[in-house]
């Protein structure tokens, strides 16, 4: 917590250098400027554009992060809204669609001129919509915890980079359960493939020898888990505490744990930490055989924090379900939210150029009774959480860190981004730069 | 004065040991609550079994002032005198929290401790939770119960769990240390090779442990084998459930149905519709109700179907599978809009969960049933086809239409319900599939390319090429599953048939004769 105030405050301090900075570029006539400069009306209302798919795959994860994002406008409405301007949100729906992403971002930020764009699940659908917001000069807040090893400079963080959830996650396991022996399994596509990359590497450093790893990838809503189980089940007897570092995403999960279930596995045998498994997964089946497994995240909804009650019971007034949960990437809408708002009323404006760079230092109150800080590569400091499945579908908090982590946003396990820090503030201003070399590469990262 | 002090230092730590216990229990610390609980095993106090066992049912409850209460069925009583607490207030009170590593210490100590149950059962599942623990501590335990045991197979258990306690002692004997390998080896089993395969000690233990997991490994590999056909002949049971009703629709009537898929999602839906409707007290029912209610649901959207939109475009193959793969996404979009994106829970009915163990292989009664199921389903298809004058006429139709209806067949009647058919099968297909994937709208997705690839690579038109060719896939996909991994495995499966059908184009049992080319 110390290490992020501190930081917080040199990013406050380099805000005048980030404003010089965004007055020199004030001159660049993008097009983006043109449309605020030319709407000063104080009765307009601003936009915010919603950018969740509402129908097709991701329609089960991203319907929610909509109706949030509603909430959130709502209240600040009730509130006076923005800078004495009523807030207006734009959905769209991009329908599980990554091209589409692309040119539904392409509407709300040139069609729609939104001044900030809420918006993505899937680290693919992102990196669809990255050049669009580079080009018009956009602002993303991506909510989900993501494989890392990106720093845009029109896109804040606000999910869980790989040091907020993974690393913790393994490290708990390592240290409190004692164990030697490791599955990583995922789905088969760049968040699992990247995560278990930076895994791999860590705990080969930890001393971890290459046969006590198990790498297993599965397509995209897998069903039959049985022989997948049964492996696990056999490499998990060989006389050393085994566990499992799930990636596996969306609906192959509930099929998975049915079959741990049907094959005896027990937590207290082989531990399972899901890293994309929360209230909202759990909703959907019999929690009894899964009792003891375990999810790492930013936020879980039983977090005993007068904030998270407040926030809980305004969710299920505006939703009219008092059966909703709430989950990690609504916390960080939740926090995401507030954050850009606090920047708009710090730069008095919603100009990005101006936004962009009053955001950073901007401190608000998570869900977690802290204080989440928005640093100076675009992600934000979280706790991180470990909990176990209950019998209730909840999750009972057994491992919470003590201060709050600021993300990495390259992996220092990776040979290739070991060097790499992102910096947006002013002179930096680069998501990419190299230390040893001196050079600034492209923040976007390798798609 | 001051002896008053040193005779009360000197009594506490005899009455201390079981308060010091429950302290650690009324902890909010699971590290605390861990010791509390193996210090309570171990302490021999009457009152650890009633406690513990409460807390393994989670109702253990703690006050604000750390005294601790059991949750019974007559009311709160407190936990260290045993006796009721009606004016404790309920609503003050917080469950004792427990963690992996607490359940871990309480399954120890409730083995330990009910190995003296009166219950032979209770006694085995006593002894296989000591086994699993091989806690060292466990051994004088053992021992004495041993020495009481009147039941042979208990006793074998609690031997076993013996030899696995002092295979984990630092200070036995090597002898001793040999014998429970060899008891272990008698064993078998996973338990007991990762028991051996994680044995230290002298060369001798270690080199003894190393040849049994080696002869354990053996018979392991011969079950794994059975296993895998086993996985084999239920993913193809799978399959065959889903590609049944296109083996109608394509196979028979050659229309690519791409909203077949969704035929499925909807009979997976009905399902649902029929629990919600039964509710729970007729859960054993609802599975018996909901597929030939999934048959007339799916089956009737299939009429409707085949009368508005496909009828209109026989011979146009292409148009077809346009048509119907927009019919398929206005399908999942209809029932996400209805039901909601998220997956409904559809609950297993009690004879369909549960499992059988044969020696170290789980079988589960879901997957058991799926595949009397299919194979059910199938051989009324089959007769059907062959016995009943619909399937007379369909197949009169398929095979010469024009003389079909020369001889007074209606044949868009008999297009319609040939359709209806396929649905309605591929509805009840549905309703085996919510026993084990999500119930969402995507559900029908996973399915369509696999239903395609088993009708043609089994052979269009032939239910018996269905039937092979989906048990073959099923056991080839589930044999090359653990080495290649499931995406890579499915490629290979996929360049095989595709191999395959280069080489016989009309699959693994081509239809013969005039009709083929009609």
């Amino acid at each position: 917590m110390a290490g992020s105030m501190n930081l917080g405050r040199r990013g406050l301090g380099a805000l005048g250098l980030g404003l010089t900075a965004a007055a020199a570029m004030g001159a660049l006539p993008t097009e983006t400027k043109k449309a605020k400069a030319a709407a000063p009306d104080a009765s307009n209302p601003i936009k915010v554009g919603i950018l969740h798919s509402l129908s097709g795959t991701m329609a089960i994860s991203e319907t929610t992060l909509k109706d949030v994002m509603l909430m959130l406008i709502a209240q600040q409405n009730d509130k006076g809204g923005l800078l004495g301007r009523k807030l207006e949100p734009v959905v769209v729906d991009p329908a599980s669609n990554w091209p589409l992403f692309a040119e539904k971002a392409r509407q709300l930020l040139s069609v729609d001129k939104c001044a900030a764009v809420f918006g993505c699940w899937t680290s693919v659908s992102r990196k669809s919509v990255l050049p669009v917001f580079e080009e018009l000069n956009g602002i993303l807040f991506y909510p989900v915890q993501y494989e890392g090893q990106e720093c845009s400079r029109n896109v804040f963080y606000t999910g869980a980079a790989p040091n907020q959830q993974a690393i913790p996650a393994v490290d708990y396991l390592m240290n409190e359960e004692g164990v030697k022996r490791w599955v990583l399994a995922g789905t088969d596509y760049v968040y699992p493939r990247t995560t278990n990359q930076i895994l791999e590497a860590y705990l080969k450093l930890k001393g971890v020898a290459p046969e006590d790893l198990m790498i297993n990838y599965t397509p995209f809503g897998h069903s039959d888990w049985q022989s997948i189980v049964s492996q696990i089940k056999s490499f998990g007897s060989a006389g050393k505490k085994t566990a499992v570092v799930s990636t596996i995403n969306g609906d192959a999960n509930v099929p998975f744990y049915k079959e741990l279930g049907n094959q005896g596995i027990k937590a207290t045998d082989i531990p399972v930490i899901a890293f994309s498994v929360g209230e909202e997964e759990l909703a959907g089946m019999s929690t009894k055989p899964l009792v003891g497994h375990l999810a790492a995240w930013n936020y879980f909804e039983s977090v005993d924090t007068p904030e998270n009650k407040a926030f809980i019971d305004a969710w299920h007034t505006f939703i009219k379900n008092p059966k909703r949960t709430t989950n990690d990437p609504m916390e960080a809408h939740y926090i995401g939210f507030n954050m850009w708002v606090k920047a708009v009323e710090k730069a008095g404006t919603t100009d990005p150029d101006k936004v962009i760079p009053a955001a950073i230092g901007v401190a608000v109150p998570n869900l977690s009774g802290g204080y989440s800080a928005m640093m100076p590569n675009h992600h934000i400091t979280k706790p991180v959480l470990i909990g176990e499945i209950q019998d209730d579908g909840m999750f009972n908090i057994v491992s919470q860190t003590p201060g709050l982590v600021v993300a990495q946003e390259w992996s220092p396990y990776v040979a290739e981004t070991k060097d790499l820090i992102g910096d947006w503030r002013a002179p930096l201003s680069c998501g990419a730069f190299n230390v040893k070399t001196h050079t600034c590469g492209a923040g976007g990262g390798k798609a | 004065m001051v002896a008053f002090v040193a005779f009360l230092a000197l009594a506490l730590p005899a009455a201390r040991a079981q308060s010091d216990a429950l302290n650690l229990l009324a902890s909010a610390n699971f590290d605390d609550i861990r010791r509390g609980v193996q210090e309570l095993g171990r302490s021999g106090d009457p009152r650890a079994l009633p406690i513990i066992a409460a807390l393994h049912e989670g109702n253990l409850y703690v006050s604000a002032d750390h005294d601790l209460y059991i949750k019974t069925a007559q009311g709160f009583i407190a936990a260290d005198t045993g006796k009721p607490a009606p004016d404790v207030p309920a609503a003050a009170l917080k469950k004792v929290r427990v963690s992996n590593a607490v359940r871990n210490a309480m399954d120890d100590a409730l083995g330990a401790l009910r190995l003296f149950a009166k219950d032979p059962a209770q006694r085995q599942t006593a002894a296989e939770a000591v086994f699993h623990a091989h806690d060292p501590h466990a051994v004088p335990a053992l021992d004495r119960a041993i020495a009481s045991e009147t039941d042979p197979a208990v006793r074998a258990a609690m031997q076993q769990a013996r030899a696995a306690a002092i295979l984990y002692a630092p200070d036995a004997p090597d002898a001793q240390k040999l014998e429970a390998v060899k008891l272990l080896r008698a064993r078998g089993g996973m338990e007991a090779r990762s028991l051996l395969d994680g044995v230290t000690g002298s060369p001798a233990v270690t080199a003894a442990a190393k040849a049994a997991v080696v002869s354990i490994d053996r018979v392991l590999q011969l079950w794994s084998f059975v296993q895998s056909i086993y996985y084999g002949v239920s993913l193809g049971s799978v399959l065959l459930l889903a590609a049944a009703g296109l083996a109608i629709t394509f196979g028979v009537m050659g229309v690519i149905n791409m909203a077949h898929g969704e035929m499925v999602m909807l009979g997976a839906y009905t399902t649902f519709v029929v629990q919600q409707a039964l509710g729970p007290a007729w859960l054993g029912l609802s599975m018996a109700v909901a597929v030939p209610a999934a048959f007339l649901v799916s089956g009737i959207a299939g009429i409707l179907i085949e009368r508005t939109l496909i009828r209109w475009l026989y011979g146009r193959t292409l148009e077809t599978l346009l048509a119907t793969w927009g019919l398929s996404l206005i399908l999942q979009q209809a029932v996400r809009s209805i039901f909601g994106p998220d997956n409904r829970p559809v609950a297993p009915p009690s004879w369909m969960s549960g499992d059988m163990h044969l020696s170290g292989l789980t079988f589960t009664f879901n997957r058991m049933v799926i595949i009397a199921f299919a194979a059910v389903v199938l051989l009324g298809l089959m007769a059907v086809l062959r016995v009943t004058s619909l399937g007379l006429r369909m197949r009169a139709v398929t095979q010469n239409r024009l003389m079909a209806s020369a001889m007074g067949i209606r044949t868009p009647w008999i297009d319609a319900l040939t359709f209806g058919l396929g649905s309605g099968v591929a509805g009840m297909a549905g309703v085996a599939l919510s026993q084990i994937d999500n119930v969402s709208p995507n559900l029908g997705q996973g399915y369509i390319i696999d239903s395609f690839m088993v009708v043609v690579f089994g052979g269009v038109g032939n239910l018996w090429g269905t039937l092979v060719a989906a048990l073959t896939l099923g056991i080839v996909n589930k044999f090359l599953e653990p080495f290649a991994g499931a995406v890579l495995g499915k490629i290979v499966v996929l360049v095989l048939v595709i191999l395959f059908i280069q080489r016989k184009p009309r699959g693994m049992f081509p239809l013969r004769g005039r009709a083929v080319e009609a």
